[in-house]
């Protein structure tokens, strides 16, 4: 089994901890003047999400966590397996529903997202940073106003619901930041 | 991502971007400016107060027996032969020897170097200030340390809380009488990962990580060590009567305990004081233990410093010592993140 030592965290290592696959977000290297050194480390559950803190003594060691994260491209879902694919050698992946979560809203056809793999199985997906969708519902603006800053909501092909400026309209392509929910800008074809 | 970036392209034909502008200091001219006005400062302090500023070597045969404390060996070749010399961990067996020939009270500014050390708080060379003042009890140095701080963080002089205290009013465990599986069990549940070996690491982890973060006080000195922890502090071992205290400062205090303070500033530790151990049996006795420790453990051998153990034979007057971190002091004047901001080149680009 591989392990890693104290010596060796840094941000972005991937360890076990009481059986869950773990990111380090934080590692500080602790020592009082007369005593033992310790390493404190922010960590964050790549099941759960949740951010815990851990201290290790120096010169410890902690399993590694067979996690890498993999880009792939999403070909569909059936309702309950979401499918995707390695460009690059073809094999196919199929993530539960508990790996896509909220990604589940941004998900389009043949995007490249982020798919991080534990032991071979997808545990949680990312979506590229923006996407482009188009809109398929949305009250209609009144035409020309542009600059009154007030929103409507639109809601696209993925079925996810974003607040746009008032004089985006029904099929119109608009491109989201995924890490917000927000409305970046209009795409024209 | 097996190959770390750096591995990956610091190769002569291909620089590293990101180490490019290596070549720069990491502290801001204000901060070196800072560093500069500080020992200013300093020097002006103990003249007032006719504290001779002495220089002892920075490169030595004998190294600290701490099996905690990591020394930095460099060859030195001379007359035909060449030896394993340490850059020092602190200049106090120096001091010692001076204050055994009569010196009275001194201080020195300067380089100390401890390996394997690399932190937000923590670089493997980094400056320390050292005094001592014959004739001085540790309450009385408190006292001064307090005053200089004072001098140059202008801040009140910091309370006393003794070590029980500290650990009674946070996690409610009396530190010098409590079970040692209370003592890991209390580690576990606050995150401590794997099993403490003996006492001394728990209560490491728990000062540091559990007890300093939440004392309501975060600037103050702690007092009365646990004996296990007393390194070179004379050790307070009472008449041995039941519910026997002793006085210190406004705390009391049940012995044994080690007549060893610490002064911590907004929970950072910065300084680390002692009513000093005068007897040379009872040091050399704690050096012997320390290298055996040292070496059940792996860790390299290292001569007994005989001529420390000679100056304590011909006689060390009665003495308080202390050794601040000067680098932390400044960080907490600047309200700076890393010790980096204070150095001119950290490890990383010297």
């Amino acid at each position: 089994m591989a392990s890693y030592s104290t010596n060796e965290f840094k941000g972005g290592l991937k360890i076990m901890l009481d059986g869950d696959p773990y990111t380090i977000v934080e590692n500080e290297f602790v020592k009082p003047g007369k005593g033992q050194a310790f390493n404190r480390v922010r960590v964050r559950n790549l099941k759960t999400g949740r951010v815990i803190e851990k201290t290790f003594k120096s010169g410890d060691s902690v399993e590694a966590a067979d996690v890498v994260d993999l880009d792939l491209q999403y070909l569909y879902n059936d309702g309950e397996m979401w499918h995707f694919m390695n460009e690059s050698s073809f094999e196919q992946h199929a993530a539960p529903q508990a790996a896509i979560g909220d990604a589940e809203q941004w998900l389009k056809e043949n995007d490249v997202c982020t798919v991080t793999l534990w032991n071979g199985q997808p545990l949680s997906v990312t979506p590229p940073n923006h996407v482009v969708l188009t809109i398929t519902q949305t009250d209609p603006g009144v035409r020309g106003d542009t600059a009154s800053g007030a929103t409507k909501p639109a809601t696209t092909e993925t079925g996810a619901v974003v607040k746009v400026p008032l004089f985006v309209e029904e099929g119109e392509q608009i491109k989201v930041d995924t890490r917000t929910g927000q409305y970046i800008s209009r795409v024209k074809d | 991502m097996g190959v770390s970036r750096s591995q990956e392209l610091s190769s002569p034909e291909r620089p590293d971007p990101d180490r490019a502008l290596d070549w720069q200091p990491s502290a801001s001219l204000e901060a070196m400016r800072m560093r500069a006005r500080m020992f200013a400062r300093i020097r002006a302090f103990f003249d007032e107060r006719g504290v001779l500023e002495v220089h002892t070597p920075v490169l030595g045969r004998c190294a600290a027996s701490d099996p905690n404390i990591g020394s930095i060996p460099a060859r030195l070749s001379s007359a035909g032969h060449s030896e394993i010399l340490y850059l020092q961990t602190s200049p106090e067996a120096y001091m010692k020897r001076l204050l055994a020939s009569g010196s009275g009270p001194i201080y020195q500014l300067g380089p100390a170097f401890r390996d394997g050390e690399s932190g937000r708080l923590h670089n493997p060379e980094f400056t320390i200030l050292e005094w001592y003042r014959p004739g001085y009890d540790a309450l009385a140095l408190i006292h001064e340390v307090g005053q200089l701080c004072t001098r140059l963080l202008d801040i009140a002089q910091p309370p006393i809380v003794s070590y029980a205290e500290a650990f009674e009013s946070t996690i409610g465990l009396d530190p010098m009488r409590c079970a040692d599986e209370t003592l890991f069990a209390c580690c576990r549940r606050h995150g401590l990962q794997g099993d403490c070996a003996h006492r001394d690491e728990a209560l490491d982890f728990l000062m540091s990580g559990v007890v300093m973060q939440q004392l309501s006080t975060r600037t103050c000195f702690i007092f009365g060590y646990p004996p296990s922890q007393a390194a070179l502090a004379e050790i307070e071992h009472g008449l041995g009567t039941e519910d026997e205290t002793v006085a210190f400062g406004d705390a009391r205090i049940r012995p044994p305990f080690a007549r060893r303070f610490e002064l911590y500033i907004e929970g950072v530790e910065i300084a680390n004081g002692y009513q000093e151990l005068r007897s040379a049996a009872e040091q050399r006795a704690r050096i012997l233990a320390d290298l055996a420790f040292r070496r059940d453990a792996g860790l390299p051998e290292l001569p007994v410093d005989e001529h420390l153990l000679a100056a304590l034979a011909h006689g060390l007057p009665s003495v308080s010592g202390v050794a601040m971190g000067l680098d932390r002091l400044l960080m907490l004047a600047m309200d700076a993140r890393t010790i980096d901001a204070v150095l001119a080149f950290p490890v990383a680009r010297a």
